[in-house]
């Protein structure tokens, strides 16, 4: 992927938490993401599952 | 034989008319009127809009499915509701106007039983000036609007190839509409686009948006468990952006929209501008805008209608003040008060207010999001209600079973950010309640442990796993109603 440009403070988008090389990996670590997958898929369940009466 | 009319063949009027017909069977009738003859699954016209899906994977012919389920289907537009009758008939029924092509302008009036208005939104692109695919901007709203801004989005990514440095503007087009997180996913896979085109120093990127703080999505935000700390959508959101290289405006309601520029007023009251080569921006909605009458044929539109042309149900609408709101002001059965064989599902209902604060800029002007109600909520309402129409008329039932309410009930948006199996991502982002019980939760409104905003692969392969099952579940194939809404 492509970076574009680097981040310059006293901007507004400077501001907000960036995500550093690893969260980047994890967050498309094929294994890790198929447990997430799961992992979400309950946590949403579960609020379906109570959403019904 | 009882009949049951659903107008719209939404996501909630769809569910409404799959349950009725599943739960009442061959003795009773379910009629289905909906101006299109096609079922479309709208989360995904997202994908549409960026060419990763054709028009036909979003949507399928509705009369397949109803000649299959025994549902009646006519392809038509209602125009007015009678719920008293007229001077010929004292039953209800629902005047229609058919729009098929072998029945084109031909007029019907249809009794019923029941009535299900699940008729979703009008997209009112002629409440801002210059707004709209027939003036001065985009849309991803229907099937149609999503495959025309990927064809502008393919024209602007050649003149990027070419050298020529574009500015896109992606966001809400009026100082009230809603629909934040369709907009904000559609600019994440704009900017996912480009980049994979190694094109990202060529684009301008820019988030317009009428919520007082990124993040609020129409619901007043969330809170959510990350890093250690508990910290709210706004900086989820500006984060994402942020890695996106995508820069924000915030409470700005666009006011009028010119050839490539975009005028706005932000809550501080200040006349603004911002230009433009390409613009995505979400239209207010309002109802439909039926009339209705009674049986002496006067106008009892305000009676069944609120002002915005949202169906009255049983939701407490004094207009109370932003500190007195509770979720016992949402509705819970979607009965309307005056007729009670009359329901509003979906976006069809109108809210007792909004979720996010109101706020008013100096000179007047209203600038924050008008409340969501996403496909979650829309298809549980539509299951709830065709559930107790069922009980009424097949075991004679006085009292609604199934209750959801929008204060009690949660929602999970996966906000695409890229479509890649492999190096795609999404937020996932969970909320329950939908709207915030202070009562129950005094700290953060919501249940925290349900409360989740995660970005990565996973989102990416719940929305294209979601974008499957619920084709299947709407196509009524084997075991469709096991699937949840």
């Amino acid at each position: 992927m492509e970076e574009k440009k680097e981040l310059r403070a006293y901007k507004e988008e400077s501001y907000p938490p960036y995500p550093t090389k690893a969260t980047k990996f994890w967050r498309r670590n094929f294994i890790y993401q198929f447990f997430k997958f799961w992992q979400l898929n309950y946590k949403i369940m579960r609020i379906v599952v109570k959403g019904h009466t | 034989m009882a009949r049951v009319v659903v107008l719209g063949a939404g996501i909630s009027g769809h569910t409404s008319a799959a349950f009725l017909k599943k739960m009442l069977g061959k003795k009773h009738e379910v009629i289905v009127v909906s101006p299109s003859q096609y079922y479309q699954w709208v989360p995904s016209n997202i994908w549409v809009g960026i060419g990763k899906m054709k028009v036909d994977q979003v949507r399928f012919k509705l009369n397949k499915v109803y000649n299959r389920w025994g549902i009646i289907f006519k392809q038509a537009k209602a125009t007015t509701i009678h719920p008293e009758g007229d001077s010929t008939t004292d039953s209800p029924f629902v005047s229609i106007e058919y729009v098929s092509e072998d029945k084109n302008g031909e007029t019907e009036k249809v009794e019923y039983d029941y009535l299900v208005n699940a008729t979703g939104p009008k997209l009112r692109f002629d409440l801002t000036e210059g707004l709209g695919p027939d003036n001065n901007t985009l849309s991803v709203c229907t099937f149609s609007h999503a495959d025309h801004t990927w064809n502008e989005l393919q024209k602007r990514i050649e003149l990027m190839k070419q050298g020529k440095k574009q500015r896109f503007l992606i966001g809400t087009g009026h100082p009230t509409a809603t629909c934040q997180g369709a907009a904000f996913e559609y600019a994440l896979n704009v900017a996912f686009e480009i980049r994979k085109r190694k094109l990202s120093h060529m684009a301008d990127i820019t988030w317009i948006t009428n919520e007082y703080e990124l993040g609020d999505f129409g619901m007043g935000g969330a809170y959510v468990k990350r890093g250690g700390y508990i910290t709210s959508t706004k900086v989820f959101t500006e984060s994402v952006l942020s890695e996106y290289d995508i820069t924000w405006i915030k409470r700005a309601g666009i006011k009028k929209v010119e050839p490539g520029i975009a005028h706005y007023e932000t809550l501080d009251g200040e006349e603004k501008s911002v230009e433009f080569d390409f613009s995505m921006l979400i239209p207010a909605f309002t109802g439909q805008g039926f009339k209705a009458f009674n049986k002496q044929g006067e106008d009892i539109t305000d009676v069944v209608f609120a002002p915005n042309g949202f169906m009255k149900v049983d939701a407490d609408y004094s207009g109370k003040a932003f500190e007195d709101w509770s979720i016992n002001d949402w509705p819970q059965t979607y009965q309307n008060p005056t007729y009670s064989n009359m329901y509003a599902t979906g976006i069809a209902f109108a809210p007792p207010h909004s979720i996010s604060k109101p706020m008013t800029s100096p000179n007047g002007t209203k600038i924050f999001p008008a409340p969501p109600r996403t496909g979650m909520p829309s298809g549980v309402i539509g299951k709830i209600v065709a559930q107790n129409i069922a009980e009424f008329i097949k075991k004679g039932a006085t009292e609604h079973k199934h209750t959801a309410n929008m204060g009690r009930m949660g929602a999970a948006c996966i906000v695409s950010a890229g479509y890649s199996l492999t190096h795609g991502q999404g937020a996932t982002m969970t909320v329950s309640p939908i709207v915030p019980d202070y009562e129950k939760y005094p700290q953060w409104g919501r249940d925290i442990e349900a409360t989740v905003g995660e970005m990565g692969l996973a989102g990416h392969w719940i929305k294209l796993f979601l974008h499957y099952m619920f084709i299947h579940k709407a196509k009524g194939y084997p075991l469709w109603w096991l699937l949840p809404e």
